[in-house]
């Protein structure tokens, strides 16, 4: 089997990094784009070392949405056509400061859900151009069912796994299959020192092999670990009298 | 959770139970987190008591610093940094036929732990300490400051950040000189061994011939049968072929009840030493060989939740040892997993190193409370009475005394600690200064 030809969008975030070392170990051509070039060079670093065949890093800050077209042009003719993408990026504002001001509220929104979706969006095109390819886009748990503990963020997710789902179903006749994944709480930069049991967060090798499996088998919904699809499927069906007594 | 990982930062022996909070740095090249509070690099916690313990304070996790830097595959020299596990690195190396000079009995620890505890393993007698093949490495000061120090840079400061306990700075890269190995397997043979004198001769013939030794001693024989146990020896052996990745075959999911405490624990150790081959010469995969109770996820809670205090000592010689095990014995308190090798006297490099040439026993006793503590001091009164020293790594509760007793260079030592870093096990031994 030639080497897959991965794009990673968010490459600097914990767990695209340990999604990114198991396709690092298999031979991959990596392409990875992250909004900072110190941290992105060590992870090029790293991913080569781990075994990539080839590698190719871009900076860019996704916000910025208008480059976003030519931005994966460039990483698919890097990688002379893509077969599987991942995008990672994302932030877990503390809710508090989310609603006391609107703007770090409407930051999240903009990064988790409209860069997301807008990226989502031009490489699903491309993807479709080709008439084949896997992408996946990191979602959460959190957007099955807003929680009072983290409803921005959770909002901003839900928002996602809608447009993700729409897209899949448009590609699905196109050769093109679209992966949500949800992973529950990891331990990553992202939750340190934020949780109230950091013992209930998951190992990132073990989400990341979960998430391998699924981009590679195609899966529409991957709950990473698998036992997340059991506990958001019940929480999904509680009733809201109920749902309102329960913690946090 | 993974098996490598621990639940929050707690300390392996589960031993003083302290409620702590934890920063992380995601990158190297960011800078300590703000503040003036004393803070404690943590890794993967696998120290028994409380040197990667801060009560008082942050511990500052260093696990998310697991990015390769540089492979030299014909050199074997490697640069990491210091939150990669020396599993990981030796999934690495292990196909270019390297592996880490020097690793303790678990995988499950960290580049910057092995650096900060100057550990040691079954090859002592040829490799010395894991400082030893430390090439150069990056310490981030209190001050913002980044020094690399190496066995010939800032040697001063090298000396006392290798077996450190994480109070000299940040480690947050380690360059490292690789073992050259000939394939990914190993040929391990098991001798049991009735007494001290049997093992003295084992051992003086086995470090000629083996990379590896180690014994397991009967920590619950009592009278003529003092001193029994197995002694294992290994090398690296020749031809190739994929070694099976290490297997989690059983994980303790919770703490084991008080009164069940000591049933399952001496079945669960004994089933991992019956399945050693006994006799002649066996090939067993690396992992198995040099971390069998790696196949059993947290084990230590096994030891329920008062958890599980380690005695480890380094001693002149068999007369200590018998001493140690007689008191051990006669306290009513077996230990369950009693280990026992000889250092040489390959020199080591740190201030604060615990290797010396000698004998070293660790013993390990379930928190029982008040009998345990004095079980525990009787057991430094002998080392003192020898003239040895008790392993930091290992230790939860040893005085200033016994502490500066065994490392007359204590003093030097501390005139290197950064003001910025601190711990439970350091406030506790240090004295005033
Ligand atoms: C089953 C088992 C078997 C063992 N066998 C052996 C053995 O055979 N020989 C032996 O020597 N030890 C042995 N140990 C002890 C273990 O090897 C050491 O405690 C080791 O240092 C643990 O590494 P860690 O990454 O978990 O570090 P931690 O326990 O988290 O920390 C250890 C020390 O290192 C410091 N530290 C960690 N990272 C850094 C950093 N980046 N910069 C500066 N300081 C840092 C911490 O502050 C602390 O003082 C064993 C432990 C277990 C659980
Ligand atoms: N960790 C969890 O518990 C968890 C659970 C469920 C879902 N998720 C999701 O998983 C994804 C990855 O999270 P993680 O845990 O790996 O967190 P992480 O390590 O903090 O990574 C987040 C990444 O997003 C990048 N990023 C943020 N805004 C960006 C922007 N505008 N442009 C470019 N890059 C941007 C960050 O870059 P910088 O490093 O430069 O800031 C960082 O690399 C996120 O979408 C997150 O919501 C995480």
């Amino acid at each position: 089997m030639p080497p897959r030809r991965v794009l990673i969008l968010g490459a600097t975030s914990a767990i695209a990094q340990a999604v990114a070392r198991r396709y690092a170990q298999g031979g991959a051509r990596l392409a990875l784009v992250a909004r900072n070039r110190q941290y992105l060079d060590v992870v090029a670093a790293d991913l080569r070392i781990r075994g990539a065949s080839a590698l190719w890093t871009e900076v860019a800050d996704f916000l910025e949405l208008e480059r976003h077209a030519a931005l994966v042009d460039r990483a698919q003719q890097a990688l002379g056509g893509l077969d599987i993408a991942l995008v990672a990026h994302g932030v877990l504002p503390l809710q508090a400061e989310a609603l006391a001001d609107s703007r770090i509220a409407g930051l999240c929104w903009q990064t988790n859900f409209v860069s997301a979706a807008s990226l989502l969006e031009a490489v699903g095109q491309r993807m479709e151009e080709a008439g084949r390819g896997t992408l996946g886009v990191l979602s959460s748990v959190a957007g099955d069912r807003g929680r009072a503990e983290n409803y921005v963020y959770g909002a901003s997710k839900a928002a996602l796994n809608a447009y993700a789902g729409g897209l899949g179903q448009r590609l699905a006749k196109k050769g093109v299959r679209v992966v949500t994944v949800k992973p529950g709480p990891v331990a990553t930069p992202m939750t340190a020192g934020r949780m109230r049991r950091p013992g209930l967060l998951s190992d990132v090798d073990e989400v990341a092999r979960r998430i391998h499996r699924g981009l590679e088998a195609g899966w529409p919904v991957v709950y990473a670990p698998a036992y997340w699809r059991l506990v958001m499927t019940i929480l999904k069906l509680l009733p809201t009298r109920i749902f309102e007594r329960l913690r946090g | 959770m993974a098996p490598g990982e621990t639940a929050g930062p707690s300390s392996w022996g589960r031993y003083p139970h302290v409620d702590q909070r934890a920063l992380a740095l995601a990158w190297a090249s960011d800078p300590l987190p703000e503040g003036t509070e004393p803070l404690l690099p943590y890794g993967l916690g696998r120290s028994y008591g409380d040197v990667c313990l801060n009560p008082d304070g942050p511990v500052l996790l260093t696990r998310e610093l697991r990015r390769f830097l540089a492979f030299d595959t014909q050199a074997g020299v490697l640069r990491c940094e210091a939150g990669c596990t020396l599993g990981e690195v030796a999934e690495l190396t292990l196909p270019h036929r390297w592996f880490p000079p020097v690793v303790p009995g678990t995988r499950f620890v960290t580049v910057g732990g092995a650096v900060a505890n100057d550990v040691h393993g079954k090859n002592h007698h040829r490799a010395g300490t894991f400082g030893r093949h430390v090439r150069a490495l990056e310490l981030l000061r209190g001050d913002g400051t980044r020094v690399v120090c190496g066995p010939s840079a800032n040697t001063d400061l090298f000396r006392a950040t290798v077996g450190g306990l994480g109070l000299t700075g940040l480690i947050t890269w380690v360059e490292l000189q690789l073992a050259s190995v000939m394939g990914p397997w190993m040929e391990v043979e098991a001798v049991p061994f009735s007494g001290l004198d049997r093992f003295a001769e084992l051992t003086a013939t086995s470090d000629q011939t083996h990379a590896y030794t180690v014994a397991w001693v009967d920590g619950l024989a009592r009278g003529t049968a003092l001193g029994r146990g197995i002694f294992f020896r290994g090398n690296h052996a020749e031809g190739g072929g994929d070694l099976p990745a290490p297997r989690l075959r059983l994980s303790v999911p919770f703490d084991a009840p008080d009164a069940l405490l000591s049933a399952p624990l001496i079945r669960a150790f004994n089933a991992v030493y019956r399945h050693w081959p006994r006799g002649g010469t066996k090939r067993l995969s690396t992992w198995k060989f040099l971390h069998p109770l790696d196949a059993v996820g947290n084990w230590n809670r096994l030891y329920g939740s008062r958890g599980l205090l380690q005695h480890q000592s380094v001693v002149p010689g068999p007369e200590a040892v018998q001493e140690l095990l007689a008191t051990a014995a006669d306290s009513g308190q077996g230990s369950f997993l009693t280990v026992l090798k000889t250092f040489s006297d390959v020199p080591s490099p740190g201030l604060l190193s615990f290797p010396r040439p000698g004998w070293t026993l660790a013993l390990d006793f379930p928190g029982r409370g008040a009998p345990t503590f004095a079980l525990l001091e009787k057991l430094d009164g002998v080392v003192r009475a020898h003239g040895g020293r008790v392993y930091p790594a290992k230790d939860a509760r040893m005085s200033v005394d016994t502490f500066r007793a065994g490392y007359p260079e204590w003093r030097a030592f501390a005139a290197h600690v950064d003001a910025r870093f601190s711990s439970g096990f350091w406030r506790r031994v240090r004295g005033e200064l």
